[in-house]
């Protein structure tokens, strides 16, 4: 039972903690997990979350940067002010919870259309393209040497990669096949400045209230690159969910997310921006792709593998609207 | 030739049972997954009430665009082959709107509710 487990673990590192109680499963592929439980504490309850690999699943797949990797970065996020859950116990063998760590709950809502429709987030909506400016800024500042080891990829070794994914699905789509040549053809370069770049900032992946952004989740799939790649990731199209002239997450627009992003100091390349949202679309696109592929090959026949793969023709109509866009 | 209902007439039916008859029943992730299998025979139902059609429109412009005959599915690998070693681009005549029509058909099959669809759909199809 897990919450045995919890309770001998919370006992240990955190001072006064009696147990553990409503240990329930978030969400869970064969990898990963993510359980939401409360710490007894004579002080009232601590709300907290445990991200973990289940034991004999220490090997994450071949893009994302670990669990360790994981709460080191959400940890110096906190520390700098960025908003972020706070690391409460990294996992240890004698815990027996497999790999991974417990983090402070925070509450609020990652629902992406309940952000965006619901009469709570009304007052916050307004302004958050401009806040995730700030916070893009302040993540993107996060000291180097502080940070753990991760993978560090280019615009260049980014199109050989997503090109290798595309081919290997064998599904020739005319207008992926156009959209690589597009990338190609704008391919940006190494950047100037190379940062720590979150690699999944979108509305999906933030917990938001009704003062606004509470934390970034998610840290899955940071790697060192271009910074430009959060600002033009966070604009594609399918993070809008429905409000299309919107482009930052279905909030707002460029400008106020470039001048959020400029007043905490920092430099947007809007071409790279561009460069990145058109990579972005496709990337989506892609791993439509390769959803259908799981769903045909792999142990995961369910229906809604089998519909994202219905869903790569989306991106395919977002890719035309950026590169052969119609008159209005 | 077979007989009747049509493979779209019994789809609509079940989809029909579900969405009336069972989703009152059904509470939590099933109802969330029953939804899902509602949402795919409605695909179902518009690819079969379409494909037939906008299939055979899509051959015709790969024809004229590529300058050969095949099946559609060849044709479009040939046509990929071809964007992706440049000789054919947005310059040439016909591509866009090959790929503007062929992604249309799809998004009314796919998701004619998708916001960018609708918004091209105003502007004329």
């Amino acid at each position: 039972m897990i919450e045995a487990a919890l309770s001998r673990s919370v006992q240990r590192w955190c001072k006064g903690a009696t147990g553990a109680t409503c240990a329930a499963k978030l969400s869970g592929g064969a990898s990963q997990e993510t359980w939401r439980f409360d710490i007894s504490h004579p002080d009232g309850p601590i709300g907290a979350i445990l991200r973990r690999s289940p034991k004999g699943y220490g090997a994450a797949p071949t893009r994302a940067a670990g669990l360790a990797a994981e709460a080191q970065l959400m940890q110096l996020a906190y520390e700098a002010g960025v908003p972020s859950p706070r690391v409460l116990h990294v996992l240890v063998p004698e815990d027996d919870l497999g790999t991974g760590f417990i983090m402070q709950r925070v509450e609020g809502e990652t629902i992406a259309r309940k952000i965006l429709r619901d009469q709570e987030y009304a007052a916050a909506r307004p302004r958050l393209a401009r806040q995730i400016g700030g916070i893009l800024a302040g993540l993107h500042r996060l000291p180097q040497d502080k940070l753990p080891a991760l993978r560090s990829r280019g615009a260049t070794q980014e199109i050989a990669e997503f090109e290798r994914d595309y081919r290997s699905l064998n599904w020739p789509k005319p207008v992926f096949e156009l959209a690589l040549r597009w990338l190609r053809d704008h391919d940006p370069g190494p950047s100037v400045e190379t940062t720590l770049v979150h690699g999944d900032f979108r509305n999906g992946n933030l917990i938001i209230g009704a003062d606004g952004v509470r934390a970034v989740l998610d840290w899955e799939l940071a790697h060192l690159g271009d910074p430009m790649e959060d600002l033009g990731w966070v604009c594609v199209n399918s993070w809008r969910f429905g409000e299309i002239d919107k482009p930052v997450g279905g909030f707002g627009s460029r400008e106020e997310l470039f001048a959020g992003y400029e007043a905490s100091g920092r430099k947007v390349d809007p071409e790279r921006v561009k460069f990145w949202e058109v990579m972005g679309t496709l990337r989506w696109g892609i791993m439509c792709g390769g959803m259908m592929q799981r769903f045909r090959e792999g142990p995961d026949h369910s229906m809604e593998r089998a519909m994202i793969g219905r869903r790569a023709s989306e991106t395919e109509i977002d890719l035309l609207r950026l590169l052969a866009p119609r008159g209005s | 030739m077979q007989d009747e209902p049509t493979p779209i007439e019994l789809t609509k039916a079940v989809a029909d049972f579900l969405r009336s008859d069972i989703t009152p029943l059904i509470s939590g992730h099933q109802a969330f997954k029953l939804r899902v299998a509602i949402n795919i025979l409605d695909l179902v139902t518009r690819q079969l009430t379409r494909e037939e059609g906008s299939d055979a429109k899509e051959v015709e412009r790969l024809r004229a665009l590529l300058g050969l005959d095949g099946s559609i599915a060849e044709l479009n690998r040939v046509l990929a082959e071809r964007i992706a070693r440049g000789e054919v681009d947005l310059a040439t005549p016909g591509l866009a709107e090959h790929l503007w029509a062929t992604t249309m058909d799809k998004l009314a099959v796919d998701q004619p509710n998708y916001a960018s669809y609708k918004r091209e759909l105003g502007r004329g199809g």
